[in-house]
C-alpha cells in the first residue's frame, strides 16, 4: 500500500463517484429525483473533495467546495433545483473530471473557466442565502429554534474494519458545540465471545447549541452506511430532561433505536450495493485457469472415448456431468469480467452537451439499456467508436434548429443510444432523426474517387456501405468536430478488431441508424476446427456463412488473380489457406477440397479452401503475442483436446492479406454487394 | 588471529587467478549441438523437457519450429542449431527443449542434449572476436575456455528478440 497505489485507487474511485454524480444530475434534470438523489450527489462531490485534499489537489478542492456549499443549500431545501443550477453543477462536474484526469496524467490543467464557474456557483449559493431563506425558516422551524441535538449513534459491528473511528466523530462534533456523551454498553458480549475488531458500544450524544442539522449530518457522512443513526432536535426547554429520560432507559437501548421515527432513520437505509473491488489480474488468472480446465476436460473426454463403452460406464457419465459443471463455472467466471456499458455510455451526455453548444444545434441524447453487461475489454475499446459515431450524428446528421423547423421537424434533434443483449452478442444502436445519408452526394464522391465505376448502379444499402471504405473521405464536410482525418473505415476496423460488425440504415431526410453487434467476451469463442495438411486450424463461427464441396465445373481460374467459385449466380474469390499460410501437404485441387465461405465487413465474401472439417467447439483464445509476436492473418491460438496448439484465423486479416498480394477483385461494389 | 591470517590468503590467491573477489560467480547450463557446447544462464532456465511435436507458425523463419502448449501458455520453440545457421535439426524423442524466460517472454530452445552445470567467474569470460560480415547477429555473449574445450555463452536477449519484425519481414518473402 504505497502512496502511488493510494493515488491510483483515489482516481479510480473518483471516476466512479463522478459517474454517479452525472447519473444523479441526469435524474434531477429529468425530474425523477427523490430524497436520496441530492444526498448521493452531495456525498459524491464531498468524497472527491476529501480525497483530493489528502493529495493536495487544491484547485479541485476549491471547486468541489463551492459545489458542495451549493448542494448543501439544495439538500436543506433552502434552494430549489432549476435547469440553470443543474447546468452549473454539470459544468462543475465536467471540470472536476478534467482536473482529475489532468492530475492523473501529471499535467497542469490550464486555468480557464474555473474562476468564473466558481463565482457563478458561489453567487447561486449567495442568492439563496438572501432570498430563499424565508422558506427554510418556515419549513424547519424546529431546526432554527432547537437548542441542541440528541444523536443516537449505534455502529454496525463491521464499522472499525472500514477504518472508521468514533473518537474522531466526537471530536468533530465538539467543534460544533458542547457535547456530552453517554455510552451504551448493553451490546457488549462476554469477554470470551468478544471479537476484537467488532464495534459493540453505542453512544447517545447531546450537542448543545443552535447548529443546523446539515452540519451534524456532515459529521456522520462517512459512517452513515456503517451505523444506525438518529438525530433528533432538543427543544429549548426540555433539553436536559430529554437526555436524562433516555439515559434512564439504558437497558433496552436497542428498542429505542428501533422506535426512532422512520424519517430519521431513512438515511441509513440507503441501498447497499454488495460488491467487491477485485484486481483484474486476479480475475484473468481465474479465467485462464478455467480455460485450462476446459482443455483438460476435453482431453479426458477424448481419452474416455477410447475406452470400451462397457468398461466403466460411470466414468463416461461422470465426465459428462463434469462438462456441464465446467460450462457453468466458465460462464460464471466470465460474468465477473463483464461490466455494464454504463461506464462508457456515461461519458456521452457530456460530449453531446459540449458539441451541440459548439455546433449551435439543439440535441437531446436518450440513453437506454446502459445496464447491459459486456466484457470489460470490449467496454474499454468501445469508447472511441461510439464517440466518433456520436460526433458524426451531431455534426452531419442533426440539422441546425432553423433547418429542422423548415423541414417540419421539432427544433430539438434526438439521438438515441441504446444497448441490448441478443443471445451471445450485444447490439448497440446509435440513431438520429437528422437528415440521413445523402446518397446522391455519396455516389458522386465515390465516382470522383474512382471507388466505383462511373456507370455502376448501386442499391441504397450498397451506397450506404460506401461510407465505410477507407478512401471515402468526407473532405467536403470537414469541420473541427468530425473531420479529423478519422473516417468511418477506422470505426469499422476498430469494431472488427473486437470481433464485431457495424451496419448502417438510413432514410434520407429522416435519419440514420448505426448498428454495432459485438461478442459478449473475447476470451472464449465458438470455432470450427478444420484441417489443412497436417495442421488443425480454427475458423471463428461468427464469420462463417456456409461450407461446401464445390463441383469442379463451378471453379473458374482467373488469370493472375487466383480462382473464383460460382455460387448461386455470383462469384466468390477463393483463398487456399495452405498457400496463404505456407502449409505443406495440403489438398491442392479446390474441387477435392472443402470451401468454407466466410464474410467480413471489409472485403465481403471469401471462400477459404481447406482439406476437411473436423467439428465445432468452444475454444479458449490464447495470445501468441505474449511470447512471440503478431502474425498476419492469425488472431491467436488455442489448445485442442489432444494438447496440441491450433491457430485461430483472423478472417479480416486473411482477406486483407489476400487482396494485397493479388489485385483486389473489383473491390468496392463487389464487396458491398456481397454484404447483402 | 594466526589461523585467520594463514588461511585467508589462500582463497584470495584463487580469486586473483579467476576473477576479482567482488564479482559474483554465475552458473550456466551447458548443452550440446553436435560437438559444440553452449552455455545458458541458469537464472533464465525454467525447466527442461523432452521434445514434443510443435504447431508450425506461418511466415516464421525456419529456426522457429512452431509453438507448443506449456501448461496453457503458448510458447515458441527455437531450433538453436538452425538459429546458428548450422542446418535444421531432425527431431527425435531424444532431443531436449530448454524452457527459458527473459523479461516477460518465455521460449523453448531445442538442443541435442543438456550436459552439465558450470560455475564461471566473469573474469573467465572472453569476448567473442569479430568474425566479419558473415557472422549472424550477436547471438553469443562470450566464450569460456574449459579444460575439455570451449563453451559459447548464448545471448538470450538477442536470441528472443524475434518477433514482430522478423515475422513481418519473413511474410514479405515469396513463399517457398
Amino acid at each position: 500500500m504505497n502512496f502511488d497505489h493510494l493515488r491510483a485507487t483515489y482516481f479510480e474511485e473518483s471516476a466512479e463517484l463522478l459517474e454517479s454524480a452525472y447519473e444523479q444530475l441526469a435524474a434531477l434534470a429529468e425530474g425523477r429525483a427523490d430524497a436520496e438523489t441530492v444526498h448521493a450527489l452531495f456525498r459524491a462531490i464531498h468524497s472527491v473533495k476529501g480525497g483530493g485534499g489528502a493529495f493536495g489537489f487544491d484547485r479541485l478542492v476549491a471547486l468541489a467546495h463551492v459545489m458542495e456549499t451549493l448542494l448543501d443549500l439544495l439538500r436543506d431545501g433552502a434552494l430549489e433545483f432549476n435547469a440553470g443550477l443543474i447546468t452549473l453543477l454539470l459544468r462543475g462536474t465536467d471540470l472536476l473530471a478534467d482536473m482529475l484526469s489532468a492530475e492523473r496524467a501529471g499535467e497542469v490543467l490550464p486555468e480557464g473557466e474555473e474562476a468564473e464557474l466558481a463565482a457563478a456557483l458561489a453567487q447561486a449559493a449567495a442568492v439563496s442565502a438572501g432570498t430563499a431563506h424565508a422558506p427554510v425558516a418556515v419549513g424547519q422551524v424546529a431546526a432554527e429554534t432547537v437548542s441542541g441535538w440528541l444523536i443516537r449513534f449505534r455502529p454496525h459491528p463491521a464499522m472499525f474494519r472500514n477504518a472508521n473511528e468514533p473518537l474522531l466523530l466526537v471530536r468533530e462534533l465538539r467543534r460544533l458545540g458542547a457535547v456530552s456523551a453517554v455510552a451504551d454498553l448493553s451490546g457488549l458480549p462476554a469477554l470470551s465471545q468478544l471479537e476484537p475488531e467488532d464495534a459493540y458500544v453505542a453512544w447517545s450524544f447531546t450537542l448543545e447549541g443552535p447548529v443546523p442539522r446539515a452540519k451534524v449530518e456532515e459529521v456522520f457522512e462517512f459512517v452513515i452506511d456503517d451505523c444506525d443513526l438518529a438525530i433528533e432536535p432538543i427543544a429549548a426547554d426540555d433539553a436536559a430532561s430529554d437526555v436524562d429520560a433516555d439515559v434512564s432507559i439504558e437497558g433496552p437501548q436497542v428498542a429505542v433505536a428501533a422506535a426512532v421515527p422512520p424519517g430519521a432513520m431513512s438515511r441509513s437505509e440507503a441501498p447497499v450495493v454488495q460488491s467487491v473491488r477485485v484486481d483484474v489480474g486476479k480475475v484473468d488468472r481465474l479465467v485462464n485457469l478455467v480455460g485450462e480446465l476446459v482443455i483438460n476436460q476435453a482431453m479426458l473426454v477424448q481419452l474416455g472415448s477410447q475406452l470400451p463403452p462397457d468398461l466403466c460406464p460411470g466414468l463416461i457419465g461422470g465426465l459428462e456431468t463434469l462438462s456441464q459443471h465446467l460450462r457453468e463455472l466458465q460462464e460464471g467466471v466470465m460474468a465477473i469480467r463483464t461490466q455494464p456499458v454504463r461506464s462508457v455510455f456515461a461519458r456521452m451526455p457530456r460530449l453531446v452537451r459540449e458539441l451541440s453548444a459548439q455546433l449551435g444545434k439543439e440535441v437531446r441524447l436518450v440513453i437506454t439499456g446502459e445496464a447491459t453487461e459486456i466484457d470489460k475489454t470490449v467496454v474499454e475499446q468501445l469508447a472511441d467508436p461510439l464517440i466518433h459515431l456520436l460526433r458524426n450524428a451531431l455534426d452531419h446528421g442533426i440539422e441546425p434548429p432553423d433547418v429542422r423547423e423548415a423541414a417540419g421537424k421539432p427544433r430539438q434533434g434526438t439521438v438515441h443510444l441504446s444497448a441490448e443483449q441478443r443471445s451471445s452478442r450485444i447490439v448497440i444502436e446509435i440513431s438520429d432523426d437528422g437528415r440521413g445519408i445523402d446518397r446522391s452526394r455519396v455516389l458522386t464522391r465515390a465516382r470522383e474517387r474512382g471507388l466505383i465505376a462511373p456507370d455502376a448502379v448501386l442499391s441504397d444499402a450498397e451506397t450506404d456501405e460506401l461510407i465505410f471504405l477507407p478512401s471515402f473521405s468526407t473532405a467536403a464536410t470537414v469541420s473541427a468536430v468530425s473531420g479529423r482525418g478519422v473516417g468511418m473505415d477506422v470505426v469499422r476496423r476498430n469494431i472488427n478488431a473486437l470481433g464485431g460488425r457495424i451496419a448502417v440504415e438510413s432514410r434520407f431526410g429522416s435519419g440514420s441508424r448505426f448498428l454495432l453487434s459485438l461478442p459478449l467476451t473475447l476470451a472464449v469463442m465458438d470455432g470450427l476446427v478444420v484441417t489443412v495438411g497436417a495442421e488443425a486450424l480454427i475458423l471463428p463461427i461468427s464469420a462463417i456463412v456456409e461450407s461446401l464441396r464445390p463441383p469442379a465445373a463451378d471453379i473458374h481460374a482467373l488469370p493472375g488473380r487466383g480462382a473464383v467459385l460460382s455460387i448461386r449466380g455470383g462469384y466468390v474469390p477463393l483463398l487456399p489457406l495452405h498457400e496463404r499460410l505456407g502449409i505443406p501437404g495440403a489438398v491442392n485441387d479446390p474441387a477435392r477440397a472443402i470451401v468454407v465461405i466466410v464474410e467480413t465487413d471489409h472485403v465481403g465474401r471469401l471462400g477459404l479452401v481447406v482439406d476437411d472439417l473436423v467439428g465445432q467447439q468452444q475454444v479458449v483464445v490464447k495470445s501468441l503475442e505474449t511470447n512471440y509476436g503478431p502474425i498476419d492473418g492469425i488472431g491467436g491460438a488455442t489448445i485442442l483436446g489432444n494438447g496440441r496448439v491450433a491457430l485461430i484465423m483472423d478472417i479480416p486479416g486473411l482477406a486483407a492479406g489476400a487482396s494485397a498480394t493479388s489485385p483486389a477483385p473489383q473491390a468496392a461494389p463487389q464487396s458491398a454487394a456481397a454484404l447483402h | 588471529m594466526e589461523v585467520l591470517e594463514t588461511t585467508q590468503p589462500a582463497p584470495a590467491a584463487v580469486g586473483a587467478v579467476t576473477a576479482p573477489a567482488t564479482s559474483p560467480v554465475r552458473q550456466f547450463i551447458t548443452c550440446t549441438l553436435a560437438d559444440a557446447e553452449y552455455g545458458i544462464d541458469i537464472m533464465a532456465v525454467r525447466e527442461i523437457k523432452g521434445w514434443a511435436e510443435t504447431t508450425a507458425l506461418p511466415h516464421a523463419p525456419s529456426w522457429i519450429r512452431g509453438v507448443i502448449n506449456l501448461r496453457g501458455i503458448i510458447v515458441p520453440i527455437v531450433d538453436l542449431r538452425d538459429r546458428f545457421g548450422q542446418g535444421t535439426t531432425t527431431p527425435t524423442p531424444m532431443h531436449v527443449v530448454v524452457i527459458i524466460q527473459t523479461g516477460a517472454r518465455t521460449a523453448g530452445l531445442m538442443v541435442d542434449a543438456v550436459s552439465d552445470i558450470i560455475a564461471i567467474s566473469p573474469g573467465d569470460i572472453r569476448p567473442v572476436p569479430e568474425m566479419g560480415v558473415e557472422a549472424p547477429e550477436n547471438l553469443l555473449a562470450g566464450l569460456v575456455p574449459l579444460d575439455r574445450g570451449m563453451v559459447a555463452l548464448v545471448s538470450l536477449d538477442q536470441l528472443l528478440n524475434f518477433p514482430a519484425d522478423v515475422a513481418i519481414a519473413a511474410s514479405q518473402l515469396p513463399n517457398a
